[in-house]
């Protein structure tokens, strides 16, 4: 009960200030991980010492073997001007853990990011009321699709079901919730029928703990075609999500920021809900890395600003504190978009 | 209500027919139901495919069947229907009886599909529940009109049963109203059993019921069921399918389950065989389903001679090529291109003759609604091949004339979110005729590819085009990227919905190169030539500029930019005028008065017939339009023929004409109502009127309507009146029987004299109040010219016009006059029924007159609502287009 007041409270100051201003959200965190270089040791700690299957990569388990590592990389991003910082929980579902054998884990992983995040936020509105800071759980797609056949000769075959990730995402929200996170980031949506799955799962969630929490969609264009890994248009994509009674939606990843503009502009166009966006630092380039500055960043998301079509902005892969400060202060000087409320018939 | 499959499907009011597909459907199909046993579904699949590129918007798709597993099939039919990117673009229907498929079916779709269906034949709490789990899953839904007593199968029932479930849905589970589809039972017709008779009436009825009252909500319903009766009679049924569709179309159906091979156009159908189908679906007599059977019967004999009737074969060329046009037979229209061009100059004049008329009346039976999408498909298919057939032709033309320098390059496209490209492709194959090289990007195009396209193949000129109202605004997107980019490439604008206001309004502004529109596809070519050429082009854009900021600020002048007083200072500037016993004359009759039967002879004499060309879109003055140099034929014409019809409707007394009106003391209170007195002096009603805002010149007052009515204040006894007359009582039936005989020009003609009826009877009617009943103008003798003119004293000004455009004062005169005893009622959008009829105020100071209101505040509104007693937004909602903000 007490947890489901903490939240309304939480939610209102939310509410409040999107009216006000534009929110900015955190960058990478893995590209900020791989900073600190971390070995095999490193992600195994002292707990997973002997584990048996091989955990480098598994970002997520640093919540629990390295949570300092992860409380300053938070830390990092509010210094950096950020609003909302995403829980280090991106691959924290069963299907995702399968890959390291850590299905089991996952309520763990999921409470004990959201605590950690929790906290360095509470620090940051302790030290400045003014600008109180939030935690957005982060919820990936999984590695899975619920629409495409992995197997060419197969298409009709499927990896993965719809029951099978409603309840994948319903477990992890929960944990999620259970932590203290003030809204849930259903992120880099690249298969709608994943992302309708986690809003199933998410509303039977929310009429279980009989109260709920704000939702954040943010899918992925994958290409220039304008659509997304599944085939959908960035329309036809909002038309599929937008039953659920979200706090925004958006794009992120894949693309940078230049390329996202005019699929921003028709979500900004057709939905009454916020609009968020948090691009790539551009395209890879030949080895992989991501290279726009922050300043160029800036520039191409200011364009985003002069048109009005930002609620939330914030970085995705390559980002670091630097892109998220140049943002920040880009995004301190403009109103946040004034949604036209569109009466369907 | 918006779908999607991979891509948007947005069903608005100005949507025409959403076809469903029908054939992947194991009940229904027996071939599907055969492929799907015998697990072919790769040739399943074709059977999707056909549909969607036959013209369905969404395909329907049922494994409903005993010997199935249905949620096997429908789970394997609808995965392998996701890797089939040619079908899934369109949104999917899961339809069966049963909620386990349904369910399952849902865990397949990403884009937002139909639940077909569900409905409360299992109570309520199963309802709730299926419709609960719907909506978190993200679908529309369809809602049969079934409870827990069984089918509804009358029109009492059946809007019972959709209110309920209405309610329940907006009330107990939050489902969007747009997302709520009615099928309100489609059952057959001409069984031969009596309850039956009603069947397509009472649907149509429902239809029409539902759309009014419960807002938001969609109608749907498989049409093959109303002809199931007269299977093995393709052409019966086919008959049957375009009549019913025709007129649930018209009560608002939205969407239908159809299969387009078994559709005919309406107008195709010959005469006798539809008197007799629309005999049985309108119930029109007795006998109807005998006689059609009857007819039915030579039709099968017949129907084998029938379908190799070539008869067609034997008219003139351009003749054949309207038909196969119109029927969508591709079969012969390269032969009859070929002697069509034999007997022209020129291929190209085969296209811009014969072809282009023939895709004109099939433009013209889509846009009465006696076409469908899929037949305007097929259409389309022979024009593209007829032309497909011309092209070298035309190519070789060119070449003869020794010409090869092309004159300019043009980027073509069909919008985003729009597929209609008939036009866009006249416009190319003219262009192309004259010399210039045509980029085309096909439909449905984003406009980030056209511009990088026109950047890339360094186009001329960029033509956009598109016919739904939405590409209005994404020409807009356009031309605002356009801009953003600091592009200078001439913007040419065309499509059905376009216009030049359009184009100045919203277009021009947003784009500092040119945009212009072009209203049809001869006039691409001269455009073209002075876009495509640098020398022509600045002073062309002078003259674009010059002539769309005129359109545009005399466009805006119409309202926003004028300068508004608060009520305040709007009520302190009030007119003033003098109330004594030389302006104000005691009536001589007080109360309300009928008067019903009055002889249409005598209404004649008072008809203005300028506004009865207008119907007819001829513009002119009468009697000088007769004579006019360019429609005067025309309007000689429809005036013969209305007045032969007037004098048969005045004989035969086929109209009937009703009036009342009242008169009542009155005062006007707190600057802007007007309080009525009984006989005895007691306040009764009250009229509020409105005032006018906008900021005048000096010696110009903001007036109201009250102002013409003594004040309280000044201890004077004022009168007012009001009036409701009219001529449409047995309009309905007339109109009813020139539709039944397919004659829209009678119908519209009948309906056009009705309404001239309705205002010379209250032109009479406020003679006779002036010279007897009030009396105030006794001596009054004036021409029915000058009454035209308005040249007597006092003024009838009525709810809905200019002078006080709120509609609700209706409500207050209905309340005085009870002109329902005389047949005119009101629907809930307070227009008056019937359509010829009219009401309003009377006021008899010498110095009252006609006014305009204009744009009011919010203060007013406020103000306005207080004084109704009513919520300011319901205010607003009424008065919307008089809000200045």
């Amino acid at each position: 009960m007490t947890q489901a007041i903490d939240a309304r409270k939480r939610v209102d100051r939310l509410l409040e200030e999107s009216a006000k201003r534009i929110l900015v959200l955190d960058g990478a965190m893995g590209t900020m991980i791989q900073g600190y270089k971390p070995t095999e040791e490193t992600y195994r700690g002292e707990r997973f010492k002997d584990y048996p299957s091989d955990l480098k990569g598994n970002n997520d388990l640093l919540s629990i073997t390295q949570p300092k590592m992860i409380a300053e990389i938070h830390a990092a991003y509010f210094e950096a001007g950020a609003d909302i910082v995403e829980t280090n929980t991106f691959n924290s579902t069963r299907i995702s853990m399968a890959d390291y054998s850590m299905e089991d884990l996952v309520p763990e992983l999921n409470l004990v990011a959201a605590k950690i995040a929790r906290k360095v936020a509470d620090e940051f509105t302790e030290r400045e009321p003014n600008k109180p800071r939030f935690v957005a759980g982060s919820i990936g797609p999984t590695n899975k699709t619920a629409s495409l056949s992995p197997d060419v000769n197969n298409p009709g075959y499927r990896a993965i079901d719809y029951d099978t990730l409603a309840a994948n995402y319903k477990e992890q929200a929960k944990a999620l919730i259970e932590g203290g996170v003030d809204l849930l980031l259903i992120e880099t949506v690249f298969d709608t029928l994943n992302a309708k799955a986690a809003l199933f799962g998410v509303m039977e969630l929310f009429d279980e703990i009989g109260f709920e929490i704000p939702i954040m969609v943010s899918g992925t264009i994958t290409d220039a075609s304008g659509r997304t890994l599944s085939g959908q248009t960035t329309d036809a994509f909002l038309i599929s999500i937008s039953h659920a009674p979200l706090f925004s939606v958006g794009l992120n990843c894949a693309l940078g920021a230049d390329q996202l503009r005019p699929y921003l502009q028709i979500i900004a166009r057709e939905t009454p809900f916020l609009v968020s966006a948090h691009p790539n630092a551009g395209l890879p380039n030949a080895f992989g890395e991501y290279d726009e500055t922050p300043e160029k960043m800036a520039s191409q998301i200011k364009e985003y600003l002069d048109l009005g079509l930002i609620n939330v902005i914030g970085g995705c892969c390559g980002t670091s504190p630097e892109h998220i400060r140049a943002i920040a202060e880009l995004a301190e000087k403009y109103e946040p978009r004034h949604a036209s409320q569109k009466l369907e018939v | 209500m918006k779908l999607s499959g991979l891509e948007p499907l947005i069903i608005s009011p100005a949507s025409n027919f959403i076809n469903v597909g029908e054939r992947t459907n194991v009940t229904g199909s027996r071939k599907f139901l055969r492929l799907i046993k015998e697990d072919k579904y790769d040739e399943a699949l074709d059977v999707a495919r056909d549909q969607v590129e036959g013209g369905a918007q969404v395909i329907d798709i049922n494994m409903d069947e005993g010997m199935l597993d249905g949620k096997e099939a429908m789970v394997k039919f609808l995965n392998l229907i996701a890797a089939e990117p040619d079908i899934s673009r369109v949104p999917i229907m899961i339809d069966s009886s049963k909620w386990p498929i349904i369910e399952a079916g849902l865990k397949c779709v990403q884009g937002k599909a139909i639940v077909n269906s569900i409905s409360l034949k299992g109570g309520e709490e199963e309802f709730l529940h299926q419709a609960k789990l719907v909506k978190r899953y993200g679908a529309a839904v369809i809602v049969m009109a079934f409870d827990e007593d069984g089918q509804a199968d009358n029109y009492e029932r059946r809007i019972e049963i959709c209110k309920r479930s209405y309610d329940l849905l907006i009330e107990k589970v939050g489902f969007p109203a747009s997302d709520i589809i009615f099928d309100p039972n489609i059952f057959p017709v001409g069984t031969g059993i009596e309850e039956h008779r009603k069947n397509a009436l009472d649907f149509f009825r429902a239809t029409g019921w539902i759309k009014k009252n419960l807002p938001g909500a969609k109608v749907s319903g498989g049409v093959s069921n109303v002809s199931f009766s007269f299977r093995g009679n393709q052409s019966v049924r086919e008959a049957m399918h375009a009549a019913f569709l025709y007129h649930a179309i018209k009560e608002g159906m939205d969407m239908g389950i159809v299969n387009p091979s078994l559709l005919e156009v309406y107008d195709e159908v010959p005469k006798d065989l539809m008197e007799r189908v629309e005999d049985v679906l309108l119930d029109r007599r007795d006998d109807a389903t005998e006689r059609l059977l009857d007819f039915a019967e030579s039709f099968v004999g017949e129907q084998k001679t029938r379908e190799k009737d070539m008869s067609w074969r034997e008219l003139p060329v351009a003749k054949r090529i309207e038909h196969a046009l119109v029927k969508g037979i591709a079969d012969f229209v390269e032969n009859d291109a070929e002697e069509a061009r034999q007997s022209f100059d020129k291929g190209i004049e085969v296209i811009e003759g014969p072809l282009m008329d023939g895709m004109n009346v099939v433009g013209d039976l889509f846009g009465s609604g006696k076409m469908f999408l899929p037949q305007v498909v097929k259409s389309a298919r022979v024009m593209k091949k007829a032309v497909a057939y011309l092209t070298p032709f035309i190519e070789e033309e060119k070449q003869g004339n020794g010409d090869q320098r092309k004159a300019g390059k043009i980027l073509l496209a069909t919008v985003k979110g729009d597929v209609h490209d008939i036009g866009k492709n006249i416009v190319a194959v003219v262009l192309a005729c004259n010399n210039f090289e045509i980029v085309d990007l096909g439909v449905m195009v984003p406009l980030d590819k056209i511009i990088k396209t026109a950047i890339e193949e360094k186009v001329d000129v960029i033509g956009l085009s598109g016919l739904i109202t939405p590409s209005l605004d994404e020409m807009i997107y356009v031309a605002q990227e356009m801009e953003r980019r600091e592009m200078k490439l001439p913007l040419m604008i065309g499509g059905a919905t376009t216009s030049r206001a359009h184009t100045a309004v919203k277009i021009f502004p947003e784009y500092s190169g040119i945009a212009v529109h072009v209203n049809d596809a001869s006039r691409s070519v001269p455009i073209a030539q002075t876009l495509s050429n640098p020398d022509s082009h600045a002073g062309f854009q002078e003259n674009i500029v010059a002539d769309y900021t005129k359109l545009r600020e005399g466009y805006l002048n119409k309202g926003n930019t004028k300068e508004f007083l608060s009520l305040a200072d709007a009520r302190a500037n009030k007119l003033e005028l003098a109330f004594n016993a030389e302006t104000i004359s005691t009536p001589k009759f007080l109360g309300v008065k009928k008067v019903e039967n009055i002889d249409l002879r005598a209404i004649n004499k008072y008809i203005d017939w300028t506004p009865f060309f207008m119907t007819w879109e001829l513009h002119g003055k009468f009697p000088r339009i007769l004579e006019d140099e360019v429609v005067g034929e025309a309007a000689t014409n429809v005036y013969k023929d209305a007045q032969k019809m007037l004098e048969e409707i005045i004989r035969d007394k086929k109209l009937q004409a009703n009036a009342v009106f009242g008169i009542f003391k009155a005062n006007s209170v707190n600057d802007d109502d007007i309080q009525l007195y009984d006989e005895a002096g007691e306040p009764f009603e009250v009229f509020r009127t409105l005032r006018q805002q906008t900021k005048k010149a000096a010696s110009a007052r903001n007036i109201a309507l009250s102002d013409f009515v003594a004040p309280k204040e000044s201890g004077v006894q004022d009168f007012v009146g009001c009036f409701a007359v009219t001529t449409g009582i047995g309009l309905d039936e007339l109109v009813a029987q020139y539709v039944a005989d397919h004659d829209d020009y009678k119908s519209i003609m009948v309906k056009a004299l009705a309404d001239r009826l309705a205002e010379a009877l209250a032109e009479m009617l406020h003679h006779r109040v002036r010279t007897e009943y009030w009396g105030y103008a006794p001596g009054e003798h004036l021409e029915n010219e000058d009454l035209i003119k308005e040249k007597y004293q006092g003024i009838r000004p009525a709810p809905g016009y200019p002078a006080c455009p709120d509609h609700l004062e209706k409500k207050t005169i209905f309340k005085l006059l009870k002109p329902e005893e005389q047949g005119i009622t009101l629907t809930e959008n307070l227009a008056m029924h019937p359509a010829a009829a009219v009401s309003g105020y009377y006021f008899a100071h010498p110095d009252s007159k006609y006014l305009g209101l204009g744009k009011i505040t919010k203060d007013q509104v406020e103000d306005f609502a207080k004084r109704k007693n009513m919520e300011v937004k319901e205010a607003e909602k009424w008065l919307r287009p008089s809000l200045n903000y």
